[in-house]
């Protein structure tokens, strides 16, 4: 049983950040239509950060959906380590895919039997979706209803959502000296490219370390 | 069509893409470790640099302003090991502290 309550309680917390993507979204001029049909059609927490990022700070639709896009591979990586266990034909399968994601695959992967993966892959999964779509309306309408975001500091909940999500990942020191040189490339880019390039070529420097192991 | 349509349906269309791939494609097209490695390595990366641009830059100029003070609450508090939702409204609350006080 306690899958289910795992799932259930992760379910809650992960999708009460959906506030922050609503608020943020909207604080970045997307209407509260636009960040909606993100958490409902994109439904993945650091891509939706992503593209509302870079159009926020005014970069194109072409870098937003490039830079979203190269954080959504991951889940390509974690659709392939769920199929064995799912093994899912036609509807079933687009809905699996759909709600493949961090953290979904995480309580799949950390349960002992098939089962339990495959409850926790549901139950985490559809839960989160809920969860997450509700609090970005709720988001997104309670930072349309306050007016300057610089006001409420909604301008600086953007960065500190990216750290967050950032920081668990920098494990060892060829993460953290990534990560040093990707900020270092994308500031030093900032006055010579249109907004959105200097985030999008910090991509170069992730194959570049990774190359090598 | 404005900017923020096309980036919305745009994202949602490459972003169902690659989940359904991997639903759908052979294990063995992706299982070089390289893949594996440069594919932990692009959030790292971008979420940094994303990070960086959204707290430093203003159109195309680099400047310091109240949301240093925001970064600074976030850095803070991770390095507590506070809950995600106390990261984001401890930094809004430092940044939009600092904008009142015309930092």
């Amino acid at each position: 049983m306690s899958v289910k309550r795992d799932s259930l309680s992760l379910s809650f917390a992960v999708g009460a950040y959906g506030t922050a993507f609503g608020a943020a979204s909207v604080s970045a001029h997307f209407t509260v239509l636009q960040s909606c049909l993100l958490s409902l059609l994109t439904f993945s927490g650091a891509s939706q950060f992503a593209v509302i990022g870079v159009l926020g700070v005014g970069g194109s639709a072409l870098s937003g959906i490039a830079t979203a896009t190269l954080l959504g591979t991951r889940n390509t990586l974690y659709g392939i380590r769920m199929a064995p266990i799912l093994r899912l034909q036609g509807f079933r399968r687009v809905i699996a895919a759909q709600i493949t994601i961090d953290e979904s695959t995480a309580i799949a992967t950390a349960q002992k039997n098939e089962e339990d993966a495959r409850k926790g892959f549901w139950i985490t999964g559809i839960g989160i979706f809920i969860f997450w779509n509700l609090f970005t309306l709720m988001g997104a309408l309670g930072a349309k209803a306050i007016g300057n975001p610089a006001a409420w500091g909604l301008d600086a909940a953007v960065p500190a959502a990216f750290i967050g999500l950032v920081w668990p990942r920098l494990v060892d020191r060829k993460s953290r000296l990534l990560a040093a040189a990707a900020a270092i490339l994308s500031l030093a880019l900032v006055p010579f490219t249109p907004a959105g390039v200097p985030i999008i070529t910090t991509a170069l420097l992730s194959v570049a370390f990774g190359w090598r192991s | 069509m404005s900017a923020q349509w096309i980036a919305v349906i745009g994202t949602s269309f490459f972003a169902f893409a690659l989940k359904y791939a991997g639903a759908s494609v052979p294990a063995k097209w992706l299982a070089h470790p390289r893949v594996g490695r440069i594919n932990l390595f692009i959030p790292i990366a971008l979420l940094t640099a994303l990070v960086a641009v959204n707290s430093f830059a203003s159109k195309s100029k680099l400047v310091i302003d109240h949301r240093i003070f925001g970064l600074g609450v976030a850095i803070i508090a991770l390095a507590l090991k506070l809950p995600f939702p106390v990261i984001v409204i401890g930094a809004a609350a430092g940044s939009a502290l600092a904008y009142h006080f015309h930092f």
